[in-house]
């Protein structure tokens, strides 16, 4: 097992805590002129995404949390769990509704997603920064309506919901931005 | 503000000193750890460890007791181990000895060159006992404190993954202090906190009596530690007690003895006038000069770029 001391911590190491795995984001040295040092930290719980602190002596060690970002291409769902395989190896990974989270209303089958392995398991899975979904369902439009103002809502493939320019037609192809939710343009098949 | 700090001791009749930075002994003090190099030529062909000053209080002693009155040094010191927003491995000081002053004397002059060098004549001060710091804020005597006790205070104040550390008491003295009370002192004004725990007294007298008090002081700005002061021991013998409780410190640890001053204790053997004493980071009072948050602001080239 590895382990780090507090003076080799640094944003984005990911260690034990508790039995969680974390992910360092900020690293403070706290130091009396005569006395003892600590190190306050700043982490973020990779299961629960919630950020905490926590105090070590300085030299103290915490141990390492075997995880580690990869892509895997998004095979199915099987109506409970998400199943994966790494383009590489072909090996087959599932991930449950608690590591997908957000991503299973992006995801489509063949995408590439960063996964994040705990323990060779998935434990979050981050969608492509763009995806191209078709919609499914959506007010019908109005043709010349070029502008931008308004909006309607449009409900995509994997059942996401964005907010589209009028003029855009149920049917067609769009690209989303992931990160924010947002539409970006049309896409020619 | 070098000019200005110049200037204050001049007008004072305070002898501006230089002493080595790079000595042949090193620092005993648990807390620090010094840099070293290797000297070599005449009586050291094949290379002699020099350690870099942690800080200049022990050969400024010795001038004190070669008889040299009052003085200050503004030099270079070096610490391993110490890097974040307030720590940089090396940093600027100023340092002074004022004769047969106590530290509580000090400290009024301390709050002057602050003034003088923030240019801030108005600045207000503010004096509080350490135990008071402690009783007033957090309900407890650091005097009649203990590990379990101080534990119980540090989760009760939320300190994440204070029940996990091993500390002693000083240790959770520390951690209270770094964690629930430094950020608030000398907000808008100098605090200084004085009369420390014998424990922390470092190499200040220790004030005896039912309740023995280390006369040592502490100054705070914008929550930051920028100054520390001794009503300084002088007790050769009391000096090689604490050296030797320090080397113990280090043994229990495992950390490195570097080798004694013992030019320092000579010096004491031969005779210290009394005197306080006092360290201030120049580094740190530039930060509160300039609103900086980190150290890096005020420093041309951090080590990382050194």
């Amino acid at each position: 097992m590895a382990f780090y001391s507090t003076s080799e911590f640094r944003g984005g190491m990911k260690i034990m805590l508790d039995g969680d795995p974390y992910a360092i984001i900020e690293n403070e040295f706290v130091k009396p002129g005569k006395g003892q040092a600590f190190n306050r930290v700043k982490v973020r719980n990779l299961k629960t995404g919630r950020v905490v602190e926590r105090t070590f002596k300085s030299g103290d060690t915490a141990e390492a949390a075997d995880v580690h970002d990869t892509q895997l291409q998004y095979l199915y769902n099987d109506g409970e769990l998400w199943h994966f395989m790494d383009p590489a190896s072909f090996e087959q990974l599932t991930a449950d509704a608690n590591a997908v989270g957000e991503a299973a209303k992006w995801i489509k089958e063949q995408d590439l997603c960063n996964v994040t392995l705990y323990n060779g398991a998935p434990l979050s899975v981050e969608p492509p920064n763009f995806v191209t979904l078709v919609i499914t369902e959506t007010d019908p439009g109005l043709k010349g309506d070029t502008s931008g103002g308004g909006g309607k809502p449009a409900t995509l493939e994997t059942g996401a919901v964005v907010r589209v320019p009028l003029f855009v037609q149920g049917g067609e192809l769009i690209k989303v931005d992931t990160r924010t939710g947002e539409y970006v343009s049309r896409v020619k098949e | 503000m070098l000019t200005a700090i110049r200037a204050f001791f001049a007008g004072r009749g305070v002898l501006e000193v230089e002493t080595p930075i790079a000595s042949r002994a090193g620092v005993s003090d648990p807390s620090l750890e010094a840099l070293s190099t290797c000297w070599h030529g005449p009586g050291s062909p094949t290379g002699s460890p020099l350690f870099l000053q942690t800080s200049p209080e022990l050969p400024m002693k010795r001038l004190l007791a070669a008889g040299s009155g009052p003085i200050f040094q503004i030099c270079k010191v070096f610490r391993d181990h110490e890097r974040g927003r307030l720590h940089h491995p090396e940093f600027s000081l100023v340092e002074w000895y004022r004769l047969a002053w106590d530290h509580r004397r000090l400290m009024g002059e301390v709050a002057e060159l602050v003034r003088c060098a923030l240019d801030a004549p108005g600045l207000p001060v503010e004096e509080v006992s350490y135990r008071h710091l402690f009783l007033d804020r957090l309900g407890l005597d650091p005097w009649h404190s203990d590990p379990d006790g101080l534990r119980s205070a540090a989760v009760g104040q939320g300190i994440q993954g204070a029940d996990g550390l091993d500390l002693g008491t000083d240790g959770w003295l520390d951690l209270l202090l770094t964690h629930c009370l430094e950020a608030t002192l000398g907000r808008g004004c100098m605090t200084f906190v004085y009369d420390y725990p014998p424990s922390q007294a470092a190499l200040a007298q220790v004030r005896p009596g039912p309740e023995p008090v280390g006369e040592r002081f502490e100054l705070y700005v914008e929550g930051m530690e920028l100054a520390n002061g001794f009503h300084e021991l002088t007790d050769a013998d009391e000096q090689r007690r604490r050296f030797a409780t320090d080397i113990d410190r280090r043994l229990a640890s495992g950390r490195p003895v570097p080798p004694l001053d013992q030019a320092f204790l000579a010096a004491l053997d031969a005779g210290i006038p009394s005197a306080a004493g006092v360290a201030l980071g120049l580094d740190r009072l530039l930060m509160v000069k300039t609103g900086a948050r980190h150290i890096d602001q005020v420093l041309a080239f951090p080590v990382e770029r050194a």
